[in-house]
């Protein structure tokens, strides 16, 4: 089946328009929509490089080198990658980690999410939901937005600097770090560190709150288009612990309906294929996931900060919980159901991260000595499964009798969401760009509905000079029409 | 104490010639030359802008499609590029948000681009971007040791 403006019936006499790569989105991306002449919108589709090389290029690679070398997979959220493959090789040890393992790793996890979500939110968020999104493009970036709130613009940058912070402290390093291993960790925090990362940590928590703060102030001003922008329903799914509550390092797999409706629950994730299937679509690289049980139709979800803030039945800390419970009544719901409500979420979890890290390091047990774990009964397999930033990630190996991966199957938050930014964006499409003439404002509400999911395009490459934002629109023979270009220093210009 | 001279080059170590960066970091470490602090990161992001506080000189360092062979230095100064991805936040953009947050000049910036010519995942370097990387070592060990004696600032 193809999905509304997904595949237009007749593509003669229509002009395609592609945004190319996407910018402020991890990686490279590419949106491109078939126009008729009087700019009537027929087909839209956001196409995004697939993973399929990373998991042939961790092939035959001794299994305990591979929770370092997934790091490389992606830059921006190489902690997720690491500790998603320490899982799974921990499945296929048999290894039940020690309480320190667990909490140090838990430490990273949440430096991880709490940088990871105030980057997103100060510095590729907000440049859009402050100064409007079809705003002057020479102001609409972060040097605009420190120059008219610096003292927000400032609390982003310290806020990304302090979960780096407690990543290096647990990891080793900044980059490539090596924190966590087959069976636990490498790395015990010292006390000295547990200390310098309690003398921040107060500050963190207050200047997260007021973060969510921000956010909802922004729905407030902008109620209405923020609630219709983009707007759609979908199946949902994400870890919970066994209480219900959010949990983003470990549990059992909970999917939901669009109704709310419970589909299945604290489902084991070590059989993720039970509850998953993956469809494939002539135009993309990336896979679309669903439900198997209710086909691809139907089944499509989405994954990420606002499936895990609305899904769970709690947040196992008080202000980000007391936050949720005000976002969940907020306008009746309304936001909860939104495309942008993902960055109030967002700052839901960035706050969740916050107080958790403040929770750890007062636990004695993060300054123990106690990293590593007996082996157990070897597998001949693992699977571990982690909230990253931007949703559900999962890391599947098959190792043999000579310790080498013969089979990794990765399934990330982008892939996972791959369909639901599909909807948002022929929502914007029909919503803003549908008879229009196209302008780089117009077509920044595009991107404004992919950015709200944070998507990693993953790439992690990015040579000086690979940078331009090409609009082409086309005939339908292929002979151009029109071009618009946004230049390394924001300006656009029709050439 | 900060070291007065701060080389950061950012690259993924796994992907062919984009690696430069962070190699060019391990073979200018290996030289232990005094004074010098070397950072490496996937991508120049945002809160890289704190590590050039008391500084007296950066270098930034890249692999480039468009440079040419061996390397180009250049210095730069502080640009409102307004093209801000997490994906290739720009050096001279890193300026720009020092001055604005520190409310002070940046210290003086240079950029070294390194030609390479392949970015597939799992490639070593290539040959060329081998050669490439000697010969901007050799440059770097001479700019290190030509470090001015006193420390630059200058508030807005």
């Amino acid at each position: 089946m193809s999905f509304a403006l997904e595949t237009a019936p007749n593509t003669e006499n229509l002009r395609r328009v592609a945004i190319e790569p996407l910018s402020r989105v991890e990686g490279h991306g590419k949106v491109t929509l078939l126009l008729d002449d009087d700019n009537h919108v027929h087909q839209v589709r956001l196409h995004i490089v697939e993973f399929r090389g990373f998991e042939r290029f961790i092939q035959g690679r001794p299994y305990w080198e591979v929770p370092v070398m997934v790091q490389r997979l992606c830059g921006i959220c190489p902690v997720s990658h690491h500790l998603a493959a320490s899982k799974a090789m921990d499945m296929m040890l048999g290894v039940t980690l020690t309480p320190t393992a667990e909490k140090l790793r838990r430490l990273m996890h949440y430096g991880q999410i709490l940088q990871s979500h105030a980057l997103h939110f100060f510095h590729l968020a907000s440049p859009d939901l402050l100064f409007g999104f079809g705003s002057d493009v020479a102001k609409r970036n972060i040097v605009g937005v420190i120059a008219a709130a610096p003292e927000t613009a400032k609390q982003g940058v310290l806020l990304r600097k302090y979960g780096q912070e407690v990543i290096r402290m647990t990891a080793g390093k900044r980059v490539h770090g090596t924190g966590a291993v087959p069976g636990g960790v490498n790395k015990a925090l010292s006390r000295d560190e547990r200390d310098l990362l309690l003398k921040d940590i107060y500050q963190i928590v207050g200047w997260s709150r007021d973060a969510v703060h921000l956010v909802r102030n922004l729905f407030e001003k902008n109620l209405a288009e923020y609630n219709a922008f983009g707007r759609f329903r979908a199946n949902g799914m994400c870890l919970v612990s066994a209480s219900g509550a959010m949990d983003l390092y470990h549990g059992g797999l909970r999917g939901r309906n669009a109704d709310g409706r419970i589909l299945f629950d604290h489902f084991d994730y070590s059989r993720y294929w039970d509850v998953i299937a993956e469809d494939v679509k002539p135009w993309s690289y990336m896979k679309f996931p669903y439900f198997s049980a209710m086909g691809a139709d139907d089944g499509w979800y989405r994954v990420g900060p606002l499936t895990r803030v609305t899904s769970c039945d709690s947040i196992p800390t008080p202000l980000a919980d007391r936050a949720r419970t005000d976002f969940l009544a907020y306008d009746n719901g309304s936001a909860a159901g939104a495309t942008l409500g993902y960055h109030w979420a967002r700052m839901i979890e960035m706050l969740h991260a916050a107080e958790t890290i403040k929770d750890l390091l007062h636990d004695d047990d993060i300054v123990g000595t106690d990293l590593m774990a007996a082996a157990g009964d070897r597998l001949d397999r693992g699977v571990g499964v982690i909230e990253a930033p931007r949703g559900t990630l999962i890391h599947h190996y098959r190792v043999n009798d000579d310790d080498e991966v013969t089979r990794a199957n990765l399934i990330v938050s982008t892939t996972h969401n791959n369909q639901a930014m599909n909807e948002a964006i022929r929502k914007v499409a029909m919503q803003y760009l549908d008879g229009q003439e196209i302008t780089e404002g117009l077509l920044n509400h595009i991107e404004v509905a992919i950015r709200a999911f944070d998507p990693c395009l993953s790439c992690a490459t990015h040579a000086l000079g690979r940078m331009p934002l090409e609009v082409e629109i086309v005939s339908p023979d292929g002979t151009p029409r029109d071009r618009l270009v946004r230049d390394a220093n924001g300006r656009c210009q029709r050439t | 104490m900060t070291a007065p001279t701060l080389i950061f080059a950012w690259g993924n170590p796994s992907r062919g010639d984009d690696a430069l960066g962070p190699r060019f970091i391990e073979r200018v470490e290996a030289l232990q030359l005094p004074g010098v602090q070397c950072l490496t990161d996937f991508q120049l992001q945002v809160e890289h802008a704190l590590d050039l506080q008391d500084r007296r000189r950066v270098l930034f360092v890249d692999a480039s499609v468009n440079a040419l062979a061996p390397f180009e230095v250049n210095t730069i100064a502080p640009a409102q590029d307004a093209t801000f991805t997490t994906h290739a936040m720009s050096p001279q953009a890193i300026l720009q948000v020092f001055r604005d947050l520190q409310a002070e000049e940046p210290p003086p910036a240079w950029l070294m681009a390194i030609r390479g010519s392949t970015f597939e995942l799992g490639e070593p370097l290539s040959a060329s971007a081998e050669a490439h990387l000697d010969a901007a070592v050799a440059w770097a060990a001479g700019w290190i040791k030509a470090a001015p004696k006193r420390k630059r600032r200058s508030p807005r």
